[in-house]
């Protein structure tokens, strides 16, 4: 027996290596994610270092929020191209409303309800009206960000000491650092990966992008789930409107223009397919985190330009659509 | 009046006059147009003049739409070609002379062609989701774009370039005789050959087509090659405009706004069926919208809420939902006999009209196979209708 159980759980280890095709994606981010920290640590001092890691955390928890809502839209087959403008809107809410005087307990739920609300609206225009989600949440898109400038056009700096003392508290483990925008983001996460993997909303939401046909012909709640991602979306993308404001302290309505091209970039890059049912939020997670490494990288270099973050964020993209591309070939 | 309603331009068209009937209102002068030097001046001038470059960019999208694409790379398509053509005039001996302007622009176009067609080559060779696909040139391009101007924004002063957009031909601004002929050269070609309708083929079932003898691919590829050309030539009218490569916001949301004025011009992004006109329609209701806002004194920034109005109303009224209500409201007022034929058409018109996802009446026709063969034959039904 003891001779036996080692060669069984070799085979056994071998055949899930095998057997897990939709783990590939993930790997390949983790593995290029690993890559460009090892070059990084390599070229220059002071990379492989934790306040360097910290950052990455504190300085992308906004997209992170972002990145989860959307890996629930793209699962379903849609997709979500108001989050920036949503995002937009929950900063400019939380500073005009406190800056009216309302208490923090009421001026974020209020924030992060609004988000929801106008997910809820994406979902019914394109669940019971029939509208492309493409185009449904393009006129979310353009609607969040006029409705941005007709609150303030101004930039309102926020200094309520109740929002201030919560986005400015932080803890040291050891030498890493944590912000509440972190915590959030994380637990986030947290919560996506267990209501895609643990419930039924999380299940029928990979059923939609697997087949929406046969996930009707199941007998899945399909009408409720796929309203339901878009509201999940809306949320997640005012969540990330808070956390934005806790990082900048001000509210501005040209805050996150173009960022849902970084959230739907970070899901491609974490191994999501846009057409639907194969992926992982904690892909996500890594795709945000490999985005945010590249600006690291760019930042240490030094003398490379900006606009050198968004030639490789393309490249890097081709990269990984090409990859999947030959992954889903083979596979067929 | 059911003819009227279900006519694929009335909703556009009515759009279009309401803003019109408001601006007049606002400003009684709004749709005089006066002659000044043998040259035509006036708000409607104005906005033709500035749709120009969107037109050329809807034209391109309608197309790439019907083969059931999208290209999201139109805006910095824009800003690449702006910015090759003002950098190559810039760094020459003789920015004013015509010489010049003649190779910067055709080095521009070229460029923009090459970018097109590398879209293509990713939609059609490699097989990659057109959305995506074009996400990658989005992303990059506008990066490029920086590149080519190293990241500052180049000014040029040169006459014939700026002739380009500002200068007149028969006393019409020479930016509308380039957008509106392409436009007019375009759709003939499309609507007088075959070639419309093979489009139309490849986008409503591309596997079905081929097997037709449609070269689908060939096809597909020229549309995205035409479509970055196009852009190109946007690009071109927008820095000639204001004779300054910004690579950052030269035809930002260009691409958007050209989606929209699609999508209200009445082409479904599903793909297949596609009208031009409707299109053109839709440019001008998204130019005019623009002029409105400042003729009634709105902070242009607010612009984008009274676009998302008019968005939503329009992609509602369109609707399949919507489009049924009315269908059954207008067979309740007919005879039975003939009510029956127009149910019949109705729904048949509705399961084409709904592909993109309407839910519980009509089935996602691009993923499930069963499906496909409906919606191959529907659009047949939808010509006796609407055309």
């Amino acid at each position: 027996m003891t001779a036996t159980t080692p060669v069984r759980s070799a085979a056994g280890w071998a055949s899930t290596v095998r057997l897990d095709p939709r783990y590939l994606p993930v790997l390949g981010t983790f593995v290029v994610l690993a890559l460009m920290l090892a070059i990084g640590g390599t070229r220059y001092d002071n990379f492989l270092t934790p306040i360097v890691y910290s950052n990455l955390f504190i300085n992308n928890a906004h997209l992170i929020a972002l990145a989860v809502g959307m890996t629930f839209v793209i699962l379903t087959g849609g997709i979500d191209l108001s989050v920036g403008s949503v995002l937009a809107l929950s900063t400019v809410i939380i500073a005009s409303l406190l800056e009216a005087g309302w208490p923090v307990a009421v001026v974020l739920p209020v924030a992060v309800l609004a988000g929801s609300v106008i997910g809820l609206a994406h979902g019914v225009m394109i669940q019971v009206f029939g509208v492309q989600p493409f185009v449904a949440t393009l006129a979310g898109m353009f609607f969040a960000r006029g409705l941005c400038f007709v609150i303030a056009p101004e930039s309102i700096p926020i200094s309520d000491p109740a929002f201030t003392a919560l986005a400015g508290w932080d803890s040291w483990m050891g030498y890493f650092r944590t912000t509440t925008a972190v915590v959030i983001a994380l637990v986030l996460v947290a919560i996506g990966f267990v209501v895609l993997h643990y419930t039924r909303f999380g299940r029928t939401v990979y059923a939609i992008g697997g087949g929406e046909q046969s996930a009707m012909l199941m007998g899945l709640a399909v009408a409720r789930t796929k309203v339901g991602a878009y509201v999940v979306s809306g949320t997640c993308a005012a969540l990330g409107g808070m956390l934005f404001a806790m990082g900048n302290r001000s509210g501005y309505a040209l805050n996150g223009v173009a960022m849902e091209l970084d959230a739907i970039a970070a899901v491609v890059i974490g191994g999501t397919l846009l057409t639907g049912g194969t992926g992982f939020v904690l892909g996500s997670l890594l795709g945000v985190l490999t985005l945010g490494t590249i600006q690291t990288v760019i930042q240490f270099e030094g003398n490379l330009s900006s606009w050198w973050t968004k030639i490789v964020i393309g490249v890097l993209l081709l990269v990984f659509v090409v990859l999947q591309r030959a992954l889903s070939l083979r596979k067929t | 009046m059911r003819q009227a309603l279900r006519h694929h331009l009335f909703w556009p068209v009515a759009a279009l006059v309401a803003l019109v009937a408001a601006n007049t209102i606002a400003k009684p002068s709004f749709l005089a147009v006066t002659v000044t030097d043998g040259h035509l001046f006036g708000a409607p001038i104005d906005i033709l003049r500035a749709a120009a470059p969107l037109l050329l960019i809807a034209l391109g999208m309608t197309l790439v739409i019907a083969t059931r694409g999208i290209d999201l790379s139109v805006g910095a398509v824009v800003a690449v070609s702006g910015a090759v053509a003002l950098e190559y005039i810039s760094a020459s001996s003789d920015p004013g002379s015509p010489l010049t302007v003649l190779v910067a622009v055709g080095i521009a176009l070229g460029l923009a062609l090459v970018l097109g067609l590398w879209n293509g080559f990713l939609v059609t060779v490699l097989g990659i989701q057109p959305i995506i696909a074009t996400l990658i040139l989005m992303t990059a391009g506008r990066g490029v774009a920086m590149l080519i101007t190293g990241g500052f924004i180049t000014t040029v002063t040169s006459e014939p370039y700026k002739g380009l957009n500002s200068g007149f031909l028969l006393g019409i601004p020479t930016a509308v005789w380039i957008a509106v002929g392409l436009f007019v050269v375009v759709s003939v070609v499309v609507r007088r050959t075959a070639l419309g309708m093979l489009l139309e083929a490849t986008g409503i079932n591309p596997a079905a087509s081929r097997l037709a003898g449609v070269r689908s691919r060939t096809l597909t590829w020229t549309v995205y090659a035409a479509c970055g050309l196009f852009a190109g030539l946007a690009g071109i009218l927008v820095s000639a405009d204001t004779m300054a490569a910004d690579a950052n916001n030269a035809g930002i949301f260009i691409e958007l706004d050209a989606i929209l004025a699609v999508v209200i011009g009445g082409t479904a992004l599903s793909g297949g069926k596609f009208n031009l006109s409707g299109t053109f329609a839709g440019v001008l209701v998204i130019a005019t919208l623009e002029r409105t806002v400042t003729v009634l004194g709105i902070s242009p920034h607010v612009t984008p809420l009274f676009m998302a109005l008019v968005v939503v109303t329009v992609t509602l009224l369109q609707s399949p939902r919507v489009r049924e209500r009315f269908a059954v409201a207008a067979i309740r007022r007919r005879p039975v006999s003939d009510g029956g034929r127009g149910a019949e058409n109705g729904s048949a018109e509705d399961a084409a009209g709904a592909a993109g996802g309407a839910g519980e009446e009509a089935p996602e026709a691009e993923q499930a196979p069963v499906a496909g063969a409906e919606h191959a034959s529907a659009p047949d039904d939808e010509k006796e209708v609407t055309r």
